[in-house]
């Protein structure tokens, strides 16, 4: 059975709803839920490279290129802020993230 | 035969890497599988025929985005196993939401098809690769059709990194810092002073 762009599809789709679970299971752990994000990202990278190739459209690769470039910032922010805020309050715990009342 | 050992290979490992990221008891495992799931991902890409960004994946994500996770576990002095209490209890409503979410993509999945209009849609038909390989005809679009996006996305990186630097630089107290100023502003009155010594008696600094 040649492989296919469904099975590319299925692929990406297992990996985004594992990262959809990771973040409701480690609900307070922000570097897990960040690198759940990450797995999501690459679940979306996965389609835009499958659809890409295989309907000979080059655009969605350079669009992956983008969303690449927005993940790795979007880390860097992410980090940053996790470790102010560690600085700040001494945990990480999403629970306690609450100091502004919104 | 060997491309379809080597997708369920990749994509075995992948989801194997992906769901050990989730459930792994130390971070630091997580972001080991994370780069594992990286590198498969990018054995993906490389059969689907997309090198370049299998290259960019390894380099960008493993090599910027993991270590840049690593050092953050690493860093931060935190009671790991206090923050996995309740995770059993997150368990039931987890999976029920992920699996809502799988049985969606997989209806997405299974009443999808291309659009006979595809051909007059296409924006950039790719190539043939063995005239002009992936990475040059991806230079040729990036610097060429989309070079404001290009642009913006370097901006996008420019301001997370600072950021990033805006964010963690503190001015501690207690630490001396150099200021050129000062040190240009000094005068040889300040540092020097000529004492007469007499013989046999020294002197008091």
């Amino acid at each position: 059975m040649a492989i296919g762009l469904a099975h590319y599809l299925a692929v990406a789709a297992i990996l985004f709803t594992l990262g959809v679970i990771g973040i409701f299971l480690n609900r307070k752990n922000v570097i897990v839920i960040l690198m759940s994000i990450e797995l999501m990202l690459l679940a979306v990278n996965i389609n835009f490279v499958a659809f890409s190739t295989h309907l000979g459209d080059l655009v969605g690769q350079v669009f992956a290129l983008f969303v690449l470039t927005v993940a790795a910032a979007e880390a860097a922010i992410g980090l940053a802020i996790l470790v102010v805020y560690f600085r700040n309050r001494g945990t990480i715990e999403v629970d306690d993230i609450n100091m502004m009342k919104g | 035969m060997l491309q379809t050992i080597a997708f369920y290979l990749f994509s075995g490992v992948l989801i194997g890497a992906a769901t050990m990221v989730v459930v792994a008891r130390n971070p630091v495992h997580s972001v080991l599988f994370l780069i594992l799931a990286f590198f498969n991902a990018a054995g993906l890409f490389v059969l689907m025929g997309a090198e370049f960004l299998a290259m960019l994946l390894v380099v960008v994500y493993v090599g910027a985005v993991a270590v840049l996770f690593m050092f953050v576990v690493m860093m931060l002095d935190v009671d790991f196993a206090k923050l996995r209490a309740g995770f059993a209890n997150y368990l039931p409503i987890g999976a029920a939401i992920g699996m809502v979410l799988l049985a969606e993509l997989v209806f997405v999945l299974g009443a999808w098809s291309v659009s006979p209009a595809l051909p007059e849609a296409m924006a950039l038909p790719i190539p043939d690769p063995s005239q002009v390989h992936n990475t040059k005809a991806l230079g040729l679009v990036i610097y060429d059709d989309y070079v404001y996006v290009f642009q913006a996305s370097g901006l996008v990186l420019l301001v997370a990194m600072v950021g990033a630097i805006v964010l963690t630089l503190r001015e501690r107290e207690g630490v001396k810092r150099q200021s050129i100023a000062r040190q240009v502003a000094r005068t040889r009155a300040e540092g020097v002073a000529v004492v007469p010594v007499e013989s046999r008696k020294g002197v008091d600094v």
